[in-house]
């Protein structure tokens, strides 16, 4: 059994519905991107998955021991966080929060975790940093090292680099792909497809055409050619 | 100066005074940091105009013990503004405006018709600006008081990390297995509570001061979230102290003395974090 198995899913807002008939399966070790146009339902799907909105019809089964609370997720930014007095030890400690259960405080084992996972994302010596004075991208290593605090198996990425310059994104795609050899099951948003193609194992893309399959199925399909077409008529 | 302060304090009313002041203080700042993140500034305001709507109707119906009605009503009203949050037809900050603005004409609308005091607009006044009600507690009162202020901080204590995690990012802690729900209804309801014993102090009018002015100003100067609740919840405490002193010594209005403390010290951390 997979760890996500997605079948005949519907998606939307208020019955009105934006993607139909949605199915795939996501496995240990797969580093899947979900690619699309704007609008197209890529973070409502990140929503559903994640339980945070129910589905208008289909079902999403959880198994290969994969536990509800087991779901690391890196979120767009909001407003609020932008202007938030924390510092970066107490964001990536909350991350352990899903563990606690109705225990108050984090335990050493946690605190450990924390500071573990600083230490893989190379923002040690920030810990103490206010989390509003960093550049974008150690912004997005300190919600990273907060989403494997929550698990050692899969993490959701909605739009990880957008907003970063070129050397950051490139660098945040290696970091990435490093987790992902590492063990971890990447399921990840993107506008970018040419980082898609290249990092990624499976892809979906959603929009009037659904695909769903490995990289290089993806690269031979109708809906592929015709988006990389778009992409590089659009670069030019 | 000092003997004239030295013959207040013998008072006990005085003595009452200081401490609903302070304990007020201390629990409505601890939960500002959060309001202020979450954009519910004015959900201090709304709420107060819930409460005195509330109490326009035990004053109607010849209750007593008007807290009965006035706790369960605003705790109501906490619980659907704060839900509004999310997807819902009618945004927070207009929720918020439509019951305060509601609450605050019906209630004074009800003690126009059925008044039983002659002198209305003196209860009105004192329940909108608190003028002197803090001067005229009971022992009672100062135990009620003291009681729910434990209370409310010892929840806060006890719920600091699941609080700073749902303010921080609902949707993550939601998505982690944090109950994001349940705890945003307990912040709703700690609120409701606060804003109640605060209006004995300030009034309905000058809750929001108290809620947020200590959490912006502390938000000036320190940056993590530990500090600044820490820092906001020591303001607090010292501005609502030298505001009752100064407004015995000085004959002011004690809830708009302390806003105004408050707003003093405001000033002097933005000042103070602009240089740092």
């Amino acid at each position: 059994m997979a760890y996500l198995s997605v079948r005949d899913l519907s998606l939307g807002y208020d019955a009105h519905s934006i993607v139909e008939g949605l199915n795939f399966t996501v496995n240990a070790g797969d580093y899947l991107c979900i690619v699309g146009e704007n609008g197209s339902g890529k973070s409502t799907l990140m929503k559903t998955l994640l339980r945070l909105q129910a589905p208008l019809s289909g079902e999403i089964l959880i198994g290969d021991g994969l536990q509800n609370n087991e779901i690391g997720y890196l979120p767009q930014q909001t407003v609020v966080q932008k202007d938030f007095p924390a510092s970066v030890r107490e964001i990536v400690l909350s991350g352990c929060q899903g563990r606690c259960g109705l225990r108050p405080f984090y335990n050493k084992e946690e605190k450990k975790l924390a500071e573990e996972n600083m230490d893989r994302m190379g923002i040690k010596d920030l810990a103490n940093r206010c989390y509003r004075e960093l550049s974008g991208g150690q912004q997005q290593r300190v919600l990273l090292a907060r989403a494997l605090c929550a698990t050692r198996k899969i993490l959701l990425l909605d739009e990880p680099v957008s907003g970063l310059d070129p050397m950051v994104t490139a660098e945040m795609y290696e970091l990435i792909a490093e987790l992902n050899k590492e063990g971890i099951t990447i399921i990840m948003i993107s506008h970018d497809i040419e980082a898609a193609v290249r990092y990624a194992s499976h892809i979906l893309h959603i929009g009037k055409k659904l695909f769903f399959g490995t990289r290089d199925e993806y690269l031979h399909s109708d809906a592929g050619k015709l988006f990389l077409m778009q992409q590089e008529g659009g670069e030019a | 100066m000092l003997e004239t302060l030295a013959t207040y304090l013998q008072y006990p009313f005085v003595r009452y005074a200081l401490i609903v002041g302070v304990l007020i203080a201390l629990c409505s700042s601890l939960l500002g940091v959060t309001l202020v993140l979450k954009r519910f500034s004015f959900i201090g305001d709304g709420l107060s105009h819930v409460a005195f709507g509330a109490i326009a109707v035990a004053a109607v119906l010849n209750l007593t013990n008007n807290m009965l009605l006035v706790l369960p009503v605003t705790v109501v009203s906490a619980v659907l503004l704060l839900r509004t949050g999310q997807n819902t037809k009618i945004k927070g900050d207009a929720a918020i405006a439509m019951i305060s603005v509601g609450a605050m004409a019906f209630g004074y609308l009800l003690m126009n018709l059925f008044s039983t005091s002659p002198n209305l607009s003196g209860d009105v006044c004192s329940t909108l600006f608190g003028s002197t009600s803090i001067l005229t507690l009971s022992r009672k009162n100062v135990l009620l008081c003291a009681v729910l202020s434990i209370v409310v901080v010892a929840a806060f204590i006890l719920f600091y990390n699941k609080i700073f995690a749902v303010t921080f990012d609902e949707d993550f802690a939601t998505a982690t297995g944090t109950r994001a729900k349940a705890y945003n209804l307990l912040i709703a309801v700690i609120i409701a509570v606060i804003i109640v014993l605060a209006m004995n102090l300030v009034g309905s009018l000058l809750i929001s001061a108290l809620v947020i002015f200590p959490a912006l100003s502390a938000m000036r100067l320190f940056k993590s979230f530990k500090s600044v609740t820490i820092c906001s919840a020591i303001l607090s405490v010292i501005c609502a102290f030298a505001g009752v002193i100064i407004s015995i010594l000085a004959g002011t209005p004690v809830g708009s003395t302390i806003v105004a403390v408050d707003v003093a010290a405001f000033l002097v951390c933005l000042v103070a974090g602009k240089m740092k």
